[in-house]
């Protein structure tokens, strides 16, 4: 039960904080539709956030909600990939506040997509009905994030000296993370071993597959994923998660049960 | 099918959806079903998009409006099976078409993951999505998303004029 509660707060949390992030682009996108497209994302996937949230919480009872969940838990709670807390920019700059670029929001989207088009995709056949249903609607919706970002990272990649730059920069920033998906944590073995979760070894080819096609067509080169495997799924975040829920939950602990 | 049954389908019939009140909740396939049970009726009701901000007002007013005619029933919102567009019915896309929303032109059917890919609606083709306002086919997708998450953004290339078309899903 405990591993069941884990896996569905791995996926929620993942859905939220990317849905956190993706989200400071509202109001600030570089063009109109942009804008509107990544809070639509992000509004897909705070939905998917609050559905998992809603099963996990059912299944621990007690006072235990979405909110709850959502908004009272800390840093080392949180069980998101590294990959979706970082920032909008590469490594060197010096914190979160420092210039948005696109290229690394695409990038990420376009590898986290990718991911979940494939994971929602086996989780149609959960063994747990509710999280099943999740994943079929989910899947429709990722689909089309999925569809925005690899249109985008073919538009940087084949685009100018500047964005086809900035699209390899970000890849060879982010690539490394996506380590961290293809090690089970102890709640994905034991997910997976009861029907519930799904192994992502077997998603890998599928996903180097897309990933591949993808970058040759951007006219991008598949950089190096080697060093630190980051372990942000088992509660080992960097310094960026904290600012960003931070930021987050500081209206519903400021005002605890506001309703409005 | 019961009279209470049929006097809760007839309550809900008219109520209209909150973001695009020209159509129905039926039209839209929101509207599941209405069945008796031991504890009393049971309005099913189907999210449409996960964060769709309307659906709480889509409850609310699904429960008024059973309220206004003095039925009790316990409205409930089930994922499975997922909504599509593909239960939209004509006289719903039609609606949409009258209020100048291309409805969805074709069906939402699943096509495996890997080779969902990027694909530029040829202009003119049979695959055209038609403009609501002239009826021209040539037209072409500004951006994926639109001003609700279940709306692509679209020009027509005759008329000129920008519009909406609801995204198969």
């Amino acid at each position: 039960m405990t591993s069941h509660v884990d896996y569905l707060l791995h996926l929620a949390d993942n859905a939220l904080v990317l849905g956190q992030r993706n989200a400071e682009w509202c109001g600030h996108g570089p063009i109109l539709e942009e804008d509107i497209a990544l809070a639509n994302v992000s509004l897909d996937l705070i939905g998917q956030a609050r559905m998992l949230y809603q099963l996990a919480a059912q299944l621990k009872g007690g006072a235990v909600t979405e909110d709850t969940l959502a908004y009272f838990r800390d840093v080392g709670d949180f069980r998101n990939y590294t990959l979706l807390e970082l920032p909008h920019h590469g490594s060197l700059a010096a914190n979160a506040a420092a210039d948005h670029d696109y290229a690394t929001t695409i990038v990420r989207n376009f590898l986290y997509s990718a991911l979940m088009a494939l994971l929602w995709e086996a989780l149609q056949e959960s063994r747990d009905e509710q999280l099943a249903a999740i994943a079929a609607k989910s899947l429709k919706e990722v689909r089309y994030h999925l569809r925005h970002s690899r249109d985008w990272l073919l538009r940087l990649g084949d685009g100018t000296e500047e964005s086809h730059a900035r699209a390899q920069a970000a890849l060879d920033h982010l690539m490394p993370y996506t380590q961290e998906f293809w090690i089970s944590s102890q709640a994905e073995s034991a997910a997976s071993a009861a029907g519930i979760g799904v192994d992502l070894q077997n998603l890998k080819t599928d996903w180097d597959r897309m990933v591949d096609d993808a970058l040759l067509e951007a006219t991008l080169n598949r950089s190096k994923t080697d060093g630190y495997v980051p372990q942000g799924k088992n509660g080992l975040h960097s310094e960026h998660l904290g600012y960003l829920l931070g930021e987050m939950q500081s209206l519903a602990r400021a005002h605890p049960n506001g309703c409005w | 099918m019961s009279t209470r049954v049929q006097a809760a389908w007839a309550a809900l019939d008219d109520v209209s959806d909150p973001e695009i009140p020209v159509i129905t909740l039926r039209d839209l396939g929101i509207l599941r079903d209405v069945r008796e049970t031991d504890d009393g009726l049971e309005v099913i009701i189907t999210p449409t998009y996960s964060g769709c901000p309307a659906m709480g007002q889509i409850e609310d007013d699904v429960r008024s409006a059973l309220q206004a005619q003095g039925i009790p029933a316990r409205v409930i919102t089930q994922l499975a099976p997922a909504w599509t567009t593909d239960w939209m019915t004509e006289a719903g896309k039609e609606k949409l078409r009258a209020y100048g929303i291309a409805p969805p032109h074709r069906t939402a059917a699943a096509t495996s993951v890997v080779r969902f890919m990027a694909r530029r609606p040829v202009s003119g083709a049979a695959d055209a999505v038609v403009c609501p306002r002239c009826g021209s086919g040539n037209t072409v997708e500004s951006s994926y998303f639109g001003s609700t998450a279940c709306k692509a953004l679209y020009k027509c290339l005759d008329c000129q004029e920008p519009f909406d078309y609801f995204k198969p899903y």
